[in-house]
């Protein structure tokens, strides 16, 4: 998870998914709007109610890809797990890995970025527009985490 | 990886196996085969959870709200509750025919919309199991195995996709999230700019989709016996069409047929719905069991999707798709082609329909005119249809006085399948599963046949933390006899 060594800024893309509209399951796309709202530079965020397969040719303009989902199982605030391509075929076009995302950046574009997976713990995900009390917590402290590894790769860069 | 010939199935004893891909909040199905003592099949179903709560969720909302709002009900086919919800309200905005501008765009979002994701079912879905066979490894049979064996293959399902993506972002003003419907019309038209751009690329995508017909049909050919046997029955079939009978996936009257082709019903408005489905509810699953009224439960379930819309209709008025669609028909002969893995057939003659529709838009000058919004006297009640990738869409809403919903009824294309899926997994499994070794490759016929529908799971929510894939064995009394996780 350390920034990056590269002469350039990195390209980050932050790709936050799930469903504002189920509680909790707005963690992802929250975090991708919180962070688009900074504008940093070489960060582009973007959220989704889930991933698709276009969502590969995102992935392969970029040096370093977050996908942030949200958890309904595991640690508070949040686990972060690194990422490798990995093809699969499911029984229904309604569910794309991120893994899968990747197999299809590296073999349609030839392009292998740094890949992690920030899963937000969530609480509740019923019809309700709302995120809940301990995920908004949660929620905070992985956007902080996320703000300051982004402003260590411009430091790192900048330095 | 746990490997599905691990699994422990005691001989001589009832026992159930369940495959239950946990991959969502409710979007999950499993599948359920019950064995009798003398290890035959004796019943298999297709469990699937439905969004009951989306519709209570609707209840409160403004009516002009809605076509945004159900967007959230699938993140696969935002665009056809999007433009069904269009439609039903503008039912409720007493609007009875929009503008020619307005409809328009709207059609052109609509076949943009089917023509991607018949391409990311075809391409994604289907292709590994066509192409490569449903015994292949599962560590290659997968869109990946596809394009290594297939190179050309990857760039059709890239481009194509894309185009349809370009063609929702053209008249939703985005990608993601597009907004192009309100009550009675829509808010913008077609600039030159993006209708040039996309006029640019339409040929060579109608030749892709032309392409991977000329493919399937090589498999086909190569597989005349699965491809006529596997996971199939004759069934009724139900699809809106359009004047004449004409394939029209935005617009027109149901019409069912049974399984001669004989019309059960026809030139059924769609607010009349209710006089002739019946939806069902069954104890063991949470979604409906619609079916035709007139033949009751028993006799009454049908088939929608792909298969359905050419089955049904009398002829598609677009030359390519015709053609292709006249090839299709000889398969049954002087009846309708009842194959499962035809919906695969079928789907790619709708890709080439779509692109061809969408090119007839393209060079048509309404799509910058700027009559775009009617306006009527506001009615109680809209009920709407429209052809969504999967199938017949129904958007049923009542609205009072306040202009908020009171009522909403969705019939989503899986729900129409539900009879027809749980029998294609009886089938397979009978044929396939009974006698045999539970084998990863047998289990996965079970899959094939799932794919020709490509069930929508109650879409837009999923969460971390949940299992792809369990495989559970249960006696007769329901007892746990093993479970195993697949990763």
């Amino acid at each position: 998870m350390s920034p990056p060594r590269t002469l350039a800024p990195p390209r980050v893309l932050i790709l936050g998914y799930g469903n504002p509209g189920r509680q909790d399951d707005g963690l992802g796309p929250a975090v991708s709007m919180q962070i688009a709202a900074l504008s940093w530079p070489n960060v582009t965020a973007y959220e989704n109610y889930q991933l698709n397969i276009e969502d590969a040719a995102d992935v392969a303009e970029h040096d370093v890809v977050w996908f942030v989902d949200a958890a309904r199982v595991g640690p508070t605030p949040f686990t972060i797990e690194a990422l490798a391509p990995a093809a699969t075929l499911e029984f229904t076009s309604h569910l794309v890995r991120p893994q899968a995302i990747l197999a299809m950046a590296h073999h349609y574009y030839g392009a292998t970025p740094e890949a992690f997976l920030l899963g937000i713990r969530g609480y509740e995900f019923e019809f309700i527009e709302e995120l809940t009390p301990a995920a908004t917590d949660n929620l905070e402290q992985a956007v902080e985490m996320l703000e300051d590894w982004l402003r260590i790769c411009q430091h790192t860069v900048a330095s | 990886m746990m490997a599905m010939s691990d699994i422990q199935v005691p001989l001589g004893q009832p026992r159930k196996i369940v495959i239950d891909p946990v991959t969502r909040v409710e979007g999950h199905g499993k599948v359920t085969i019950r064995l009798n003592e003398a290890g035959e099949v004796e019943q298999a179903r297709f469990h699937i959870v439905e969004f009951r709560g989306f519709e209570r969720f609707i209840q409160g909302r403004m009516y002009w709200e809605v076509p945004v709002i159900v967007q959230r009900l699938c993140g696969i086919c935002p665009v056809s509750h999007h433009l069904c919800a269009a439609k039903a309200m503008d039912v409720v905005a007493g609007v009875d025919q929009i503008t020619p501008s307005a409809e328009k765009m709207r059609r052109l979002m609509h076949y943009g919309q089917v023509l991607q994701s018949n391409a990311v079912n075809f391409f994604h879905l289907a292709s590994p199991d066509l192409l490569l066979g449903f015994e292949a490894p599962v560590a290659e049979r997968n869109v990946i195995g596809v394009i290594e064996a297939f190179p050309e293959v990857g760039k059709w399902a890239i481009l194509i996709r894309k185009f349809g993506q370009q063609v929702i972002e053209a008249t939703g003003g985005r990608r993601i999230h597009p907004r192009l419907c309100i009550p009675g019309g829509v808010n913008q038209n077609l600039s030159i700019d993006r209708r040039d751009a996309l006029r640019a690329e339409v040929d060579q995508i109608i030749q892709f989709c032309c392409a991977a017909l000329e493919l399937h049909k090589s498999f086909v050919q190569s597989h005349e016996s699965l491809h006529a046997h596997f996971a199939s029955f004759p069934s009724n079939y139900m699809s809106l069409v359009g004047p004449n009978g004409a394939m029209d996936l935005y617009n027109g009257t149901l019409r069912a047929i049974d399984p001669a082709g004989v019309p059960i019903f026809e030139g059924v408005r769609p607010d009349a719905y209710r006089d002739y489905l019946i939806e069902e509810v069954r104890s063991w699953s949470y979604m409906k069991f619609p079916h035709i009224r007139s033949l009751g439960r028993e006799a009454g379930w049908y088939r929608v999707g792909p298969l359905a819309q050419i089955n049904c209709c009398a002829f598609i008025d677009t030359p390519i798709a015709e053609a292709a669609r006249k090839d299709f028909m000889a398969q049954g002969g002087d009846g309708l082609v009842h194959a499962t893995l035809a919906y695969h057939w079928a789907r790619v003659i709708s890709m080439i329909h779509c692109a061809e529709i969408i090119k007839q838009l393209l060079f048509d000058d309404d799509l910058q005119g700027t009559d775009l919004v009617v306006t009527g006297d506001r009615r109680p009640e809209g009920v709407a249809v429209i052809e969504a990738p999967r199938g017949t869409l129904l958007h049923h809403y009542q609205v009072d006085d306040n202009d908020q919903v009171t009522m909403a009824n969705l019939i989503v294309s899986t729900t129409n399948n539900n009879e027809a899926m749980n029998r294609s997994v009886t089938k397979v499994a009978i044929d396939d599963l009974s006698g045999h070794e539970i084998t990863e490759g047998l289990l996965n016929h079970i899959e094939v046949a799932i794919r020709a529908y490509d069930p929508c799971l109650s879409c837009a929510t999923h969460a971390l933390g949940d299992m792809p894939l369990v495989v559970t064995l249960e006696d007769a009394d329901g007892a746990v006899i093993a479970t195993r996780v697949k990763e």
